[in-house]
């Protein structure tokens, strides 16, 4: 099962090299990693998204917590959570195709955010479904390229994952 | 507090200082010219090696007996890098110590510079923690966040890359050896509720055993074992880390278990319907195979590290915390059960299943299980023993009488060979009224002989028990036992006169090729002053038992050559 675990840092120098680290020598997998500040000057947020069993997780969360500059470690897979990534996709997209490409946009209320004469730049926000079905849709016009941030989230309601 | 301007190098003896360091094991190089001209007018003790690798088995020895981080200064590049396998030995068994390496100065980070080598990349999986540090400001709150993270929680290698300039460097220095870290909260405490559940447990429980381990002897939680085995009558395993924990020589106790382990300790694990396991982290030598370890009991597991609870074994009664402090709850509120009929059985097993094998040759020669059991019956009771790695390892750990803890130094998780000639160095700074024994063999020594001069230099007090056989003996067991008796490159020719190398260093060189002349040696040794290499010719091809094969259950035992 995939978990998504958030991880309070310190905001040091080294410490996702610390992480990753920790993350191959242990065996374990990252599918993806965002990484950013937080509202709490100093401190980072990592947001992980691990495959594994309940026992591998377990391991994961334990190991985090011994690095010193690891502050709080939350599975936000186990409570209500919202979570999204952003993806830029470029296609290939001539003046006959372009007002097709703009309808799928809306229907899953992307944005064309770039047009050149042979290409277009779309982004869109979501889930992980999401990201593959518009990209379903983009093969048959030519995806030319492709980037995503990883996933970022959130637990639902007014609790929040904070440092103590 | 005290606040002043000082040079970085200053700082960093200044701190040694506040944290009462006596001694620093090291070795000067080009980036660490600042620190050791400091040195220089210092009144700090510094134990010059031969070799990084010794120092930091040495500050590992002195740390195990002390207790105390112990101190290593190595320079930057080769200096650096020869310290990591003593890191990575100091990591897998918890010990703490305090590393400071010098590092090209900061202009120079990342250009290849001449002896530059990134070493906090290098040793980030092998240490608790580790700094490189920006400013000369920074190193007051790194060195107390070192020495506080080393010797708190489990215990670990911490190291601090200092670049040159820093040493030269003029800051601001306010030691204060309490630390907040905000990542960074050991719990010491057990939980109330799991330490019920483990009260009943214990009190139901028909076979119950204690099985020991490494944590116990950090924690200094040797004396509420003692108190806590005598009011529930439970008895004792001890891991080859936990050795000393609880004397090897009272009844309860059935000595190590797993691979080399005895018979009565497997067996017991394996009869068991509890185990409280303290310390301890269910290493692969220990278990045998998985899913057959211990499958008649519950476990209690009582560590200090969450993360080694439910790691390789399924735990029933978790209880994450000082394994001394947990104890003494333990003991405080325990019931003792009913253990009669246990230990009864244990008796069987025990008179039944001594540790095999003819230790007295069968004529003109001498067996290594005699030497070890000689040295042990003739060593005053305050004696420390490092071992290496190898056979005559497992031997000590089978055939020595340990009585204390922090008395048996040996490389348990790692299995560095060549650790204990350094350790038994450090340890013998650390007690100064024990007596010191190294336990080595031919192949293990010969990794860092020369520390003799070391050794040699400092008049220091040691004896090194060297078991040779002329074979890298372990591997040659295994050859022996799983590879048809294919001896590829086991056979140490070429090995040198042993005694006339001591006497090329200036140290006593004894030679013992039978039984007698080992008893001889022995008492001669532990007469003479400074370091006395004492080579015993023994049995080249004797195997340690009994054994476990890798991967296979505990209670399913070799005890013997015609077994195979």
């Amino acid at each position: 099962m995939k978990h998504i675990l958030a991880v309070l840092v310190e905001d040091k120098p080294g410490v996702l090299t610390r992480v990753a680290g920790l993350f191959s020598r242990r065996g374990f997998n990252i599918e993806n990693i965002a990484v950013g500040e937080t509202n709490n000057p100093g401190i980072s947020r990592m947001t992980i998204t691990v495959e594994g069993s309940e026992t591998i997780i377990e391991q994961v969360i334990k190991q985090l917590h011994k690095l010193v500059n690891v502050i709080k470690v939350s599975n936000l897979s186990e409570e209500p959570s919202v979570m999204r990534e952003l993806m830029l996709i470029k296609i290939t997209a001539e003046s006959g195709s372009r007002s097709d490409i703009q309808q799928i946009v809306e229907t899953f209320r992307g944005k064309v955010i770039d047009v050149s004469p042979e290409s277009m730049i779309i982004e869109v926000t979501g889930n992980e479904e999401k990201m593959e079905a518009i990209k379903l849709l983009f093969i048959d016009f030519g995806i030319k390229e492709i980037v995503r941030t990883g996933k970022v989230a959130l637990l639902r309601g007014t609790r929040i994952t904070s440092e103590s | 507090m005290k606040k002043k301007m000082m040079k970085g190098s200053a700082m960093i003896l200044s701190a040694l200082k506040e944290e009462g360091v006596n001694v620093v094991f090291g070795y000067p190089g080009g980036a660490v010219l600042p620190l050791y001209d400091h040195l220089f007018d210092s009144n700090l003790k510094h134990l010059l090696v031969r070799h990084e690798q010794a120092a930091v088995h040495a500050a590992d020895g002195y740390a195990r007996v002390t207790g105390q981080p112990g101190v290593v200064f190595a320079t930057s590049g080769p200096g650096a890098t020869n310290l990591v396998t003593g890191i990575a030995n100091a990591y897998m068994d918890s010990v703490p110590l305090v590393l400071i390496t010098g590092q090209v100065p900061r202009a120079f980070i990342g250009t290849d510079a001449f002896q530059e080598a990134d070493i906090t990349g290098i040793t980030m999986p092998i240490t608790k923690h580790n700094y490189l540090v920006k400013d000369a400001d920074q190193l007051p709150s790194i060195l107390s966040e070192a020495f506080y993270l080393a010797s708190t929680g489990r215990r670990g290698p911490v190291l601090i890359d200092v670049p040159k300039d820093i040493f030269d460097q003029e800051g601001h220095f306010i030691y204060n050896r309490k630390c907040e870290i905000p990542g960074y909260k050991p719990t010491y405490d057990g939980h109330v509720g799991q330490i019920s559940r483990a009260v009943k447990a214990i009190k139901n429980a028909q076979r119950p055993v204690i099985f020991g381990g490494g944590g116990l002897i950090r924690a200094g939680a040797s004396e509420v074992l003692s108190k806590l085995v005598e009011k529930a009558r439970i008895p004792v395993i001890l891991s080859l880390m936990g050795l000393g924990a609880y004397p090897g020589d009272i009844d309860l106790y059935l000595g190590m278990p797993g691979m080399h382990g005895s018979i009565t300790a497997n067996y017991a694990l394996s009869e068991a319907d509890l185990i409280i396991a303290a310390g301890v982290r269910f290493d692969d030598r220990v278990t045998g195979k998985l899913e057959s370890f211990a499958n008649n009991a519950k476990i209690i597991h009582i560590d200090i590290d969450p993360a080694e609870i439910g790691k390789n074994v399924k735990i029933d009664i978790p209880i994450v915390g000082d394994v001394r402090v947990v104890l003494e709850a333990l003991f405080q509120k325990l019931q003792p059960g009913h253990t009669v009929e246990w230990l009864r059985q244990i008796e069987n097993w025990k008179i039944n299943n001594p540790m095999p094998g003819v230790l007295k040759s069968s004529g003109g020669t001498v067996k290594p299980q005699f030497v070890i059991r000689e040295l042990s019956r003739l060593s005053k009771e305050e004696t420390v023993v490092a071992t290496d790695v190898g056979q005559h390892q497992m031997w000590a750990a089978q055939h020595f009488i340990i009585r204390k803890p922090c008395t048996f130094l040996t490389s348990g998780g790692l299995g560095t060979m060549g650790y204990g000639f350094p350790a038994a160095i450090g340890a013998r700074l650390a007690a100064p009224e024990s007596n010191v024994v190294c336990i080595t063999g031919d192949g293990s020594f010969q990794m860092n002989i020369q520390e003799l001069a070391t050794a040699v230099n400092n008049r220091l007090d040691i004896i090194i028990a060297v078991i040779n056989n002329g074979y890298l003996g372990m591997v040659r067991q295994w050859q022996d036992m799983f590879y048809n008796k294919r001896y590829s490159h086991t056979v140490l020719e070429g090995n040198p006169d042993f005694v006339r190398l001591a006497e090329a260093y200036g140290a006593k060189g004894l030679r013992a090729k039978n039984e007698e002349e080992t008893t001889a040696v022995i008492k001669q040794a532990l007469s003479e002053k400074g370091p006395v290499v004492i080579d015993f010719v023994v049995e080249p091809e004797e195997n340690v038992y009994p054994m476990v094969a890798p991967n296979c259950p505990i209670n399913d035992i070799i005890v013997g050559s015609d077994q195979l």
